[in-house]
C-alpha cells in the first residue's frame, strides 16, 4: 500500500512538469499582459502585483513563494524595482529555473534604455533606483522592444512552442506597430503639455509624447507629497504653469486633489498598468485609454 | 529623380524650339529659357542644400556613435577599474539605540513558574542606551550556494555570530538546503530578526520556551510543494547549542525540528499563513540558577528530554493588496512544552537527583494597524500557564517547594502597546508601553522609545 501511495505521488510529482502550458510568475500585470499575448493558452499565468498596488511595496507573501516554487519562468521589470521582494522570492523558492541569469529569469528593463539614471546614489534624495527610472512600461515602443526579447526567451524556455510563440509575437508587433503609429496621430495634440506628476510614475509616457512634467507632488520619489512642497509648487504655477496634475492608478488621490483644487486645474488618474481602471483590460484597451483621459482632460 | 525630369522637360521644349521658329515667339522662347534655367538653378540648390543636410546629418550621427562608444568605453574601464571589488558581498548596517524607563530593576527580571532559558530575556538597561547592532553580508559563493554572515555587535564590545550560513541556490523541485548557524524556521516570529519585529521586544512564550529566539548550529533541508496554496514543510538537526538545548559535549544532534507552513491569498486583499512546528531537545544538565529555601543561591541542572508544539497563524489586510497606506496585520501564536526528566537540585553541593515532569504552555495574540503612511499602532497580549510541575524531590518530601521558588506556579502576563512612525523604508522610531507581570506578584511599567536605522542593501520584505 505505502509503495503504491509513493508511486501515485511520483507520478503527480512527474507528470506536472509535462503539462502543455509553462507557468509565468509576471511581477507586474503589463508584463503578464504582455506574456499572454505572446503565448496565449501556452501559457498560465500568475500576477504578483496589480495596478492598485505600489510595486516597490510588495511583500514575498506566501502564494507569491507558491508560484515562484512552480515558475519555469519569472517576467519582471527589473531595475531594482522588484530589490525588496523578488530576492526572497527566487532564493527561498527551492527553484533553479528562475535564478537571476538562469534562462527562466527576465528582466524587462535590460531590453531598453533607462530614463533618469541618477548622477547622486544617496538616499537623502529620496528612493532612488540606482540603474534608473524603472517604470518602462509607460512607452509602446518600449513595449514592442520587451516583446521581441520576451519571445526569443519563452522560446529558449520551452522550445517546443518556439515557433507558436515566434508566429504570436509577429502578429502582436504588427498590430502593436500599427497602434503606435495610430496613437502618435492621436496624441499629437499633447505636445508641450505640462503637467504636475504624484510620483515620476510616467516619465516614458511623456518622453515618447512630448509631455512636459513641470513638478512632482513628492519632494522626493517615494516620499509622500508634503504640503510645504506642494505650496512650492504651488507658487511656481505662477510662472510656469502645470495644465493637469497626474497620479498613477496605485496613489492617494488626495494630494494630487489637494493640489488641484488651489491650482485650479484638473486632477486625472492614469492606469498604472493593465487593470489600472475598468477600461484597461489588456495592453491596447489600457493605452487607448491612457490617451483618451489625457486628451479629455486636456481639452484636445 | 527630379533632374532626369527636368532634363526631359528642358530637352522637350528645346526640341519643339525650331518648329516654332517664329519672331513673335522668339522672346516667349528665350523667357521659358530662362525660367527653366532658373528651375534647374533652384532645385539643384535644393538638391545640394538637402545633401549638405543629409551629410551634416550623417556626420551627427556618427559624431553620437563616437560619443555613444566612448562613453561605452570609459563606462567599461570604471567597470574594470572596479574589478577588484566587483564581487564584494552585499552589504548592510542595522543601527538600534533607545531609552527605557522601567519601574523595577530590571536585573530581578525573572519569568515565573518556569524554568530560565538563559536568553537575553529582560528587558534591557535603563535610561539611554545603544541596543545591537548587527552587520549583514551576503553574496553568492558560486552557482550552488550562497553564503550570509550576520555579525551582532554588542554596545558593550564584542561580536556575536548571530547567523552565518550557507544556503543551496535554487536546488530545483522545492528543495533548500542551509548549514550553519541561523534561526530556526519553526512558527513565525522566530526566524524574524529583531529589527524586523512589530515590538521592541519578543513575546513571553519565546522567551520562556525558546531563551528568545532559536538559533542552532546545524542543517535544515525544506521543501515547498508545487501546489498554488504555498505549503512548505521542513526539519531541522543541530547541536541544541541554546535553551531548550544546553549545548552538550558530545557527538552527534541533540536537537531536532519539524515544521509546516500553509498559506494563501484570499481575494486580493487578504493573506493568510498557518503552521505547526515541533521542536525536541535532550539537554543534558541543563542549569539555572535558583534560591533555596534559605534565600541563599543555588544552581539546579535538567537532564532529559523537552519536547515543544508550536502553532502559529498570522493574516494581513490591505485595501486593494497595497500596504502603502493602510494595512493591518493579525498574529497569533501557540506553545505547548513537555519535559520529562532528572532534575539535580544544588548540583555544586548537596547535588540530590530527582524525577522531574513538566507540562506548560504559552500563547501571544498581536494585531497592528497601519492607520495611516508611516504610522502605525499595535497591540499585544502575552500569557504562560504554568500548567503542572511535578518535581520528585518534593513529592517524596526530602525537599519542600521553597528550594524551587522559581518553580512556584504563577501564570506570567505582558500587555503591550505601541506606536510607531517610519519616515522612510529605511527608518522607525517606535514608542511603547508594558505592563509587565512576568515576575510573581510584581508589575513592571515599561516606557522605551526606540530607532532603528538601516542602512546599505535594500532589506528584504519578508511575509
Amino acid at each position: 500500500m505505502k509503495t503504491r501511495i509513493l508511486l501515485f505521488l511520483i507520478s503527480v510529482l512527474a507528470a506536472a512538469p509535462a503539462a502543455a502550458a509553462i507557468n509565468v510568475l509576471a511581477c507586474e500585470p503589463e508584463w503578464g499582459a504582455l506574456t499572454r499575448e505572446i503565448a496565449g493558452d501556452r501559457a498560465k499565468v500568475y500576477e504578483a502585483s496589480t495596478a492598485l498596488q505600489d510595486v516597490h511595496h510588495i511583500q514575498a507573501r506566501p502564494s507569491l513563494m507558491a508560484a515562484a516554487r512552480r515558475a519555469d519562468i519569472v517576467v519582471c521589470t527589473g531595475a531594482e524595482l522588484e530589490v525588496g521582494w523578488l530576492p526572497v522570492l527566487t532564493s527561498e523558492s527551492g527553484n533553479g529555473r528562475i535564478q537571476p541569469g538562469a534562462p527562466g529569469y527576465f528582466e524587462a528593463a535590460r531590453q531598453v534604455s533607462l530614463l533618469e539614471i541618477p548622477t547622486q546614489l544617496d538616499r537623502s534624495r529620496g528612493d532612488v533606483h540606482p540603474q534608473g527610472n524603472p517604470h518602462i512600461q509607460t512607452d509602446p515602443r518600449n513595449i514592442a522592444r520587451v516583446a521581441a526579447a520576451l519571445a526569443d526567451r519563452l522560446a529558449q524556455v520551452d522550445p517546443p512552442n518556439a515557433a507558436w510563440y515566434r508566429e504570436r509575437h509577429r502578429s502582436f508587433d504588427q498590430r502593436w506597430q500599427q497602434a503606435i503609429a495610430r496613437w502618435q496621430r492621436e496624441a499629437a495634440p499633447l505636445k508641450g503639455l505640462k503637467v504636475v506628476v504624484h510620483h515620476q510614475a510616467f516619465t516614458y509616457l511623456f518622453a515618447w509624447l512630448g509631455i512636459d512634467a513641470v513638478g512632482a507632488l513628492e519632494p522626493l520619489p517615494g516620499v509622500d507629497p508634503t504640503i510645504a512642497h506642494m505650496s512650492e509648487l504651488l507658487e511656481a504655477q505662477k510662472t510656469n504653469p502645470a495644465k493637469l496634475v497626474v497620479r498613477a492608478s496605485y496613489n492617494d488621490p488626495r494630494a494630487a486633489e489637494w493640489f488641484a483644487g488651489r491650482a485650479g486645474i484638473p486632477a486625472i488618474m492614469l492606469p498604472f498598468s493593465v487593470g489600472g481602471d475598468d477600461a484597461s483590460k489588456d495592453l491596447f484597451s489600457w493605452y487607448d485609454d491612457m490617451l483618451s483621459i489625457l486628451l479629455k482632460a486636456a481639452g484636445k | 529623380m527630379q533632374r532626369p525630369v527636368i532634363g526631359l522637360v528642358a530637352a522637350a521644349l528645346a526640341c519643339s524650339v525650331p518648329f516654332a521658329a517664329r519672331a513673335d515667339t522668339r522672346d516667349e522662347i528665350a523667357q521659358i529659357r530662362t525660367q527653366i534655367e532658373q528651375m534647374k538653378r533652384d532645385y539643384e540648390s535644393r538638391i545640394d542644400a538637402l545633401e549638405k543636410r543629409l551629410a551634416a546629418a550623417e556626420a551627427d550621427a556618427g559624431k553620437a556613435q563616437k560619443q555613444a562608444d566612448q562613453a561605452q568605453t570609459a563606462a567599461k574601464s570604471v567597470a574594470q577599474q572596479q574589478r577588484g571589488n566587483a564581487f564584494n558581498p552585499a552589504i548592510s548596517l542595522i543601527l538600534q539605540g533607545r531609552y527605557a524607563n522601567l519601574s523595577q530593576d530590571p536585573d530581578t527580571y525573572r519569568i515565573g513558574g518556569f524554568i530560565p532559558s538563559g536568553g537575553e530575556v529582560g528587558p534591557g538597561k535603563r535610561g539611554l542606551s545603544l541596543a545591537e547592532s548587527e552587520l549583514v553580508f551576503s553574496a553568492n559563493a558560486d552557482p550552488y550556494f550562497s553564503g550570509t554572515l550576520i555579525a551582532s555587535l554588542a554596545p558593550d564590545g564584542g561580536v556575536d555570530v548571530e547567523n552565518g550560513y550557507l544556503q543551496t541556490i535554487g536546488l530545483s523541485h522545492g528543495w533548500t538546503l542551509k548549514a550553519g548557524r541561523f534561526f530556526s524556521k519553526i512558527g513565525y516570529l522566530n526566524e524574524q530578526h529583531q529589527h524586523a519585529w512589530d515590538f521592541i521586544d519578543t513575546p513571553l512564550p519565546y522567551r520562556a520556551f525558546l531563551g528568545g529566539q532559536l538559533g542552532d548550529d546545524g542543517v535544515q533541508a525544506k521543501w515547498i510543494a508545487p501546489t498554488d496554496v504555498l505549503v512548505e514543510v521542513g526539519a531541522e538537526a543541530g547541536r541544541g547549542r541554546s535553551f531548550p538545548g544546553s549545548d552538550p559535549n558530545k557527538n552527534g544532534t541533540s536537537l531536532g525540528t519539524l515544521f509546516g507552513h500553509v498559506g494563501g491569498d484570499v481575494g486580493v486583499s487578504h493573506s493568510w499563513r498557518a503552521g505547526l512546528s515541533y521542536v525536541q531537545a535532550a539537554p543534558d544538565g541543563r542549569a539555572y540558577d535558583d534560591l533555596d529555601s534559605g534565600g541563599s543561591g543555588v544552581t539546579n541542572a535538567f537532564t532529559g528530554h523537552s519536547k515543544l508544539w508550536l502553532a502559529d497563524f498570522v493574516w494581513k489586510w490591505a485595501p486593494n493588496g497595497d500596504p502603502t497606506r493602510r494595512n493591518f496585520k493579525l498574529q497569533g501564536e501557540y506553545f505547548q512544552r513537555k519535559e520529562d526528566g532528572t532534575l539535580t537540585y544544588d548540583t555544586l553541593g548537596a547535588a540530590l537527583p530527582g524525577a522531574y515532569a513538566s507540562r506548560q504552555s504559552g500563547w501571544y495574540g498581536q494585531a497592528v494597524y497601519q492607520f495611516m503612511p508611516r504610522w502605525r499602532a499595535g497591540l499585544r497580549y502575552d500569557r504562560l500557564s504554568p500548567g503542572t510541575v511535578d518535581i520528585g524531590q518534593v513529592q517524596t518530601g526530602a525537599l519542600t517547594a521553597a528550594d524551587f521558588p522559581i518553580l512556584q506556579p504563577y501564570a506570567p502576563t505582558l500587555q503591550t502597546a505601541m506606536i510607531d512612525w517610519s519616515p522612510s523604508e529605511f527608518s522607525r522610531w517606535r514608542l511603547q508601553f508594558a505592563r509587565d507581570k512576568s515576575r510573581p506578584d510584581l508589575t513592571d511599567d515599561q516606557i522605551f522609545l526606540q530607532y532603528i536605522l538601516s542602512l546599505g542593501t535594500h532589506g528584504a520584505h519578508t511575509w
